[in-house]
């Protein structure tokens, strides 16, 4: 019997894998083609959140959750446009800087807006309850998180493997001199893949707002753990992304069964251990710029 | 991250500046005559310290202690200040010990305020009690509820306005016991990890081991945790009758939603919860019986007009730890006022004197001398989880103790506190 919990603490772990993954990729997508770190990912996180509730009051949580990452896609044009554009061949820690400061500017703007109080947020009840496989208990709605996530993760794989869209990405991020000198405009690439990351990352804001305390500073709280995947996973990388959620999601909760005190503090010994002996992360690439 | 706001003073006041002036001129004349302690005429305004988290888990909490203080330093301006002086309220984000402490210093140094007031945490209000000792300056610890600030830690500088823990878990006790949800009964505790969950597991473990509870598996969880899928499994695993929070602030919300998300079948109970915490929970999240030291159906007439101008004034509804901001700081008015003095030694005595103070509960309450305590009533509330909105699904019970029972009957004496001051 106590196997079967362990067993289901791994699962479980699986499935928080597939939460942290909505926040680090995009995290993960816009360093890749921009070489940009943005610290302001989690404030897109909370602005997708805010405003799928509002959207939510008229059209329901499917409306929230669907129209608010293109909202907050919009917004990611002006981003891209006006802010980022600027720092791509810069010194990274220009742009370290001034994400950082969008991301206070966003969760202030927040408080302007909604207020520091937190917004009650209810699931559909639909999507209430738990639901058993075999001993293995799970929750219905991180069920249906985790199929939403597998579509995301699909289709951004598509996307940047299988479509003319994403060989110039991707021949974008490797030589960017090249692709100009083939006489591709490689800016309208990089804002749609900037786009998609806050689009993403408001994903995860709209679908977490049941699950979570929804307050200005939400965004910050979730963004160190996505930090975290991308450092163990790699800078950039897709699989490691991907490979260093699930491993955080199932050593947390592995540490959580043996030894709760220390389940937060559990993913933060595995970076280190992780950067001690491999500083690029599991799967990630050798980055000149930051060396 | 740190907001520093000043409020009061002439400017920001209902009252207009030359009405102010007037009513200052007319104070330090009436000081003069009534042979008013130098101390007090020694600025021309007094100075208020207000430190509390505006950030982190309880950043939620401390925007509501920063809106009741604010609001009391209002009133208190605009019906003249204390003893014809302005109150100004410089209020800062204390977000953890560290620069709890860097920034008492600071208040007290540099910007020469007359006394410290707030915090919610028990750990930085352990640290700005250091200061205040260091600095021989009255602290009013407005929202921290561990005990070992009424025990070990206390200290003669130091005066504590909420309810403590022990308290709390009396005051939730008492109508578990009634419901027959103790004796016999499986408890499991999630518990925050700093000195106030650790404090309130002590005092839960107390009522258990008083009570025929059986504790079978109490986890720590750190505060700054948001997902709490694991220890729901475990939970499950455990299979208790009843399972018992002492989470603090974002937590109990997080942890509210996401056990009505796992919808596991085992009762729940808290021995602490704040009332914005448990709005923020939503709807048919919440179950069970709960602690909290006022809530704003409390039908007194000071209640309701606080409650009144709390909305005037925000456009909202005032929760417990604006409620406990806005008395303590009028308790330090009254004290200034009472007592012609912004002296620290002249405060203290005052405090310890018993005076009665009017917390808009039905009764008043006051400091026990030995520990530096506000003696008061306490309520638990249950859940109406067929209520409309967040608001209305909250019930509030009678207070306790009964209008016939001393107010310290649910109080741990002083012996047992261990505060030696």
């Amino acid at each position: 019997m106590q196997f079967v919990f362990l067993m289901e603490q791994v699962v479980n772990g699986l499935v928080l894998g597939g939460y942290y993954l909505l926040i680090a990729l995009g995290l993960s997508l816009i360093f890749s083609v921009g070489g940009i770190v943005n610290l302001s990912h989690g404030a897109f996180y909370a602005i997708g959140a805010y405003i799928s509730i509002e959207i939510a009051r008229v059209f329901g949580f499917a409306g929230g959750a669907v129209l608010s990452p293109v909202i907050v896609g919009l917004l990611g044009i002006l981003f891209e446009r006006f802010i980022l554009r600027r720092f791509y061949r810069a010194d990274p820690i220009l742009s370290l800087l001034v994400t950082f400061g969008l991301a206070m500017v966003g969760e202030q703007l927040i408080r302007i807006i909604w207020g520091a109080a937190p917004i009650p947020v209810s699931l559909p009840q639909a999507l209430k309850g738990p639901v058993f496989i075999g001993d293995f208990l799970f929750s219905k709605y991180r069920l249906f998180l985790l199929g939403v996530v597998i579509v995301v993760l699909t289709g951004i794989w598509l996307l940047l493997n299988k479509t003319s869209f994403g060989r110039v990405v991707r021949a974008g991020i490797q030589q960017p001199d090249m692709v100009a000198a083939l006489g591709i405009r490689l800016q309208p690439y990089m804002t749609t893949v900037i786009v998609l990351g806050v689009g993403i990352a408001a994903l995860g804001g709209a679908l977490f707002a049941p699950i979570t305390i929804v307050h200005p500073a939400m965004g910050a709280e979730i963004i160190t753990v996505a930090f975290v995947v991308v450092i163990i996973g790699g800078l950039g990388s897709f699989w490691g992304v991907i490979l260093a959620a699930l491993l955080v999601g199932v050593v947390r909760g592995v540490t959580i069964y043996f030894y709760p005190a220390a389940g937060a503090a559990s993913i933060y010994v595995l970076m280190f251990l992780v950067l001690m002996f491999r500083p690029r992360g599991l799967l990630g690439e050798r980055i000149e710029k930051f060396e | 991250m740190t907001n520093r706001n000043s409020s009061g003073g002439a400017g920001s006041s209902l009252v207009t500046r030359r009405s102010a002036l007037k009513l200052g001129a007319a104070g330090i004349a009436a000081g003069s005559v009534l042979g008013m302690p130098g101390i007090l005429r020694a600025q021309d305004v007094i100075k208020v310290g207000h430190l509390t988290p505006k950030t982190g888990f309880l950043g939620v909490l401390g925007e509501y202690a920063t809106l009741g203080i604010k609001l009391s330093v209002d009133q208190i301006n605009a019906a003249g200040g204390v003893n014809g002086k302005m109150l100004e309220l410089i209020s800062e984000d204390s977000i953890n010990p560290d620069v709890a402490t860097t920034k008492a210093q600071r208040m007290i140094e540099q910007d020469n305020v007359d006394f410290l007031i707030g915090e919610i945490s028990s750990a930085s209000a352990r640290a700005i009690s250091q200061v205040a000792e260091r600095n021989k300056k009255l602290f009013i610890a407005v929202g921290p509820r561990s005990d070992t600030l009424r025990g070990n830690s206390c200290s003669k500088y130091m005066f504590c306005t909420d309810i403590p823990n022990t308290v709390m878990v009396n005051a939730v006790g008492g109508a578990l016991k009634r419901e027959g949800m103790v004796d016999g009964k499986k408890f499991v505790t999630l518990t925050a990890d700093y000195v106030f969950g650790h404090d309130l597991l002590r005092a839960a473990k107390a009522f258990f081991d008083a009570n025929g509870g059986i504790l079978v598996s109490d986890d720590l969880v750190a505060t700054d945790v948001t997902d709490f899928s694991p220890y729901l499994l475990k939970i499950r695993q455990a299979q208790p009758d009843v399972v018992c929070l002492n989470l603090a602030g974002n937590q109990v919300t997080n942890f509210v939603k996401q056990y009505a998300e796992y919808g596991l079948p085992f009762p729940t109970v808290g021995f602490n919860l704040n009332t914005a915490d448990a709005w923020a929970a939503g709807i048919g999240n919440l179950s069970g019986t709960w602690p909290t030291p006022w809530y704003d159906t409390l039908q007194t007439e000071g209640s309701q007009a606080y409650v009144s101008a709390f909305k005037e004034a925000y456009g909202k509804l005032p929760e417990n730890h604006s409620w406990i901001s806005f008395v303590a700081m009028r308790i330090m008015a009254k004290a200034m006022g009472d007592t012609q003095s912004v002296g620290t030694p002249d405060l203290i005595e005052y405090l310890e004197s018993g005076q009665k103070f009017d917390l808009l509960k039905n009764r008043d309450g006051y400091f026990r001398a030995g520990d530096h305590q506000l003696i008061q009533e306490a309520f638990a509330f249950t859940v109406d989880e067929k209520a409309e909105n967040e608001h209305d699904m909250i019930v509030l019970g009678d207070p306790v103790p009964g209008p016939d029972e001393p107010l310290e009957s649910i109080f741990p004496t002083v012996e047992q506190n261990g505060c030696k001051l």
